[in-house]
């Protein structure tokens, strides 16, 4: 459907690529684990190496959880657009295929968060 | 003799007669040249003069009415004033809900009035365009009594002072100030049925009981004295909402698909923004009214489904989004409260950790949910805090696209997982907490691209000081961006614990009673 007006009503999007000075957003949230006000988002250069997430923004934003240090990466499985996606560690955001405001979902089986209630 | 006695008016013929011979109808200039807004969306009024005034009020009865209040008001603020009445609240936490108040809702109060004074306006009819100018007098009135009556506080407390910058520029103030500008960029049914009907109808004592009873459990007689002075224009107000809703259905029945659209949008996104409401209720009331949870029980599952029965013979049905607010009411508040106080650095009011009786509190009041899903949160951060390492996230969160809240919101069926949602437009993708968010983005796609989300501001370098250079080895974002908030670092953030509000508060207090 398209917005009811009294004359042409097109605006450009206000976080279109070009305005993020190189970066893309990506968004990154870390299942059974709501210590955080919810999934984290970062302004990463689509180069950036997709397994120097772990240690970057990811460690930034999540390390104060005591699973954070627990996590073996290799079992780690991962959803892209709520589906199920398997990303190559060595390979870049780009190469990976992700792009602009593309949202990741990580789960880290055997590591559920704290008092049973996925904290 | 027989006498010609005349039979006198009544009250109803005689504004009748007044507000329409106010009226005349065009000879030399097109309808819709003299009301551009009235056709475009979609609805057909027929008879404007089937328009039944909710309330008759003529001018100079509305100013003597105003006037007499004001008087009151105005006295009784000055009392509270001279008599430091601000040490007579519960606890100092307490003004932390008015900073809430004065810098979300009260620019909402100045924003209705804006919208009213346009609906003047473009309104054919001169019964509705009377009402609505009336309503936009009260509503500029409402803005100002509600600075003047929290003035007081801005003296001998921080992060009240600057509230009209931080509104334009605060994240959490782009929740309230994207949900009114919506409604002013709409047209004037759709303005109408979201404030007048969804808002000031449906929800509005949803918003005034935790504020104006709040207000008077803590002793704040400023801000409970407004709220009275307020409370008849709200009646007003919400008779108001309810004949433009009638009007609207019996003028034409293709008005009621869109009509119903309406309400099913402005219902949601009135309940998102009521969160912030809930949470002020649950936890920044020392001395709480009643839980969130209850409110919502009694004024909209209660009052709101009669409305709604009223409303069944026009074909009007229950917004949708009702089922997953009442799972949701169980949760947000404590969700969003956890949110604010990891998040406190970037505030300009203070968060606490609720104390033990206030847990116990929580517990009585969200039996099925708060013991066990975060009652234990709250006690492992007071524990972190006790060690002395607070806990704060670090970092920015993804944000709906539609009602720009942070998703802290679980799934309504599962409290353990976050909220996805995931649109797609123009080749872009466009994150939401809803289902019912993300329904109203796909209905105006090209409205809500232009949203203006907190974090992708930051992240564009947008919400930094005029020429600072955040390439500069050591650039510290946080800060930088607390700084274009006007957020005065250390002493309007971070927790109530230890702050100067607390400090000076109890100083003063404790000065009333000793030597």
């Amino acid at each position: 459907m398209a917005v009811a007006a009294v004359s042409e009503y097109k605006f450009a999007s206000r976080d279109s690529l070009d305005k993020f000075h190189g970066n893309q957003l990506l968004f990154v949230g870390w299942d059974k684990h709501l210590m955080f006000y919810g999934t984290a988002a970062f302004p990463l250069p689509p180069s950036m190496k997709f397994s120097d997430l772990f240690v970057g923004p990811l460690a930034q934003y999540y390390g104060a959880h005591p699973d954070f240090a627990k996590i073996d990466w290799s079992a780690v499985t991962w959803l892209s657009g709520n589906q199920p996606f398997k990303p190559d560690y060595d390979k870049s955001l780009a190469e990976n295929g992700i792009g602009h405001k593309d949202c990741l979902r990580f789960q880290t089986p055997g590591l559920d968060g704290l008092f049973g209630i996925c904290f | 003799m027989d006498m010609n006695v005349k039979k006198k008016l009544g009250l109803k013929e005689r504004y009748h007669l007044m507000t329409r011979d106010l009226a005349w109808d065009a000879t030399y200039q097109k309808e819709e040249e003299i009301y551009p807004q009235l056709a475009y969306e979609g609805i057909k009024i027929h008879d404007w003069d089937k328009w039944e005034d909710p309330f008759r009020l003529t001018v100079d009865a509305y100013w003597k009415y105003q006037a007499e209040k004001e008087r009151k008001l105005y006295a009784i603020i000055d009392a509270f004033a001279q008599n430091n009445g601000h040490l007579t609240v519960t606890d100092a936490r307490y003004v932390n809900a008015l900073k809430l108040w004065l810098n979300g809702i009260t620019p909402l109060e100045y924003e209705a009035h804006k919208g009213y004074a346009r609906l003047g306006r473009e309104f054919k009819g001169v019964g509705a365009s009377v009402a609505c100018q009336m309503q936009s007098i009260d509503e500029l009135r409402h803005a100002q009594t509600q600075i003047h009556a929290m003035s007081n506080y801005n003296r001998f407390y921080n992060g009240l002072d600057d509230w009209h910058h931080k509104a334009d520029r605060m994240w959490y103030y782009s929740v309230p100030k994207s949900f009114f500008e919506d409604a002013l960029s709409a047209g004037p049914f759709e303005f109408i049925t979201a404030i007048s009907f969804s808002f000031e109808y449906v929800l509005t004592n949803l918003l005034f009981v935790p504020f104006v009873s709040g207000a008077a459990y803590n002793g704040d007689m400023a801000a409970m004295t407004f709220g009275f002075s307020a409370q008849s224009d709200e009646s007003r107000h919400m008779t108001l909402g309810l004949e433009v809703i009638k009007f609207m259905l019996e003028q034409d029945p293709q008005n009621v698909p869109i009509v119903q659209g309406w309400i099913d949008k402005w219902c949601w996104r009135g309940v998102r923004l009521l969160t912030l409401v809930g949470m002020m209720q649950d936890y920044m009331l020392p001395k709480r009214v009643m839980s969130w949870k209850e409110a919502w029980e009694i004024y909209f599952e209660g009052n709101g489904m009669a409305l709604f029965n009223d409303l069944a013979r026009y074909g009007i049905k229950v917004p949708e989004c009702v089922e997953q607010v009442r799972k949701e009411k169980e949760h947000i508040t404590h969700q969003a409260w956890l949110t604010f106080n990891s998040a406190n650095f970037l505030t300009n009011f203070h968060t606490w950790i609720p104390s033990k009786e206030e847990l116990d509190w929580l517990d009585a009041k969200y039996p099925d949910t708060f013991p066990k899903y975060y009652r234990p949160r709250f006690e492992y951060f007071q524990k972190l805090e006790d060690e002395g390492k607070p806990f704060f996230t670090a970092g920015l969160p993804r944000v709906c696209q539609l009602c720009q809240i942070p998703v802290f919101y679980t799934e309504p069926d599962d409290p353990t997982q976050l909220a996805y949602e995931e649109g797609t437009y123009m080749g872009e993708k466009f994150q939401f907490c809803s289902t019912f968010c993300h329904k109203i983005f796909d209905n105006e796609p090209e409205k809500f691209v232009q949203s203006w989300i907190p974090p992708h501001q930051i992240f564009q370098g947008n919400c930094f000081p005029e020429g600072t250079n955040p390439t500069v080895e050591g650039f510290d974002p946080i800060r930088n961006v607390a700084a274009y908030y006007d957020i005065e670092w250390g002493r309007e953030n971070g927790p109530f614990v230890g702050s100067e509000d607390q400090k000076n508060f109890a100083k003063w207090r404790d000065q009333t009673t000793k030597n």
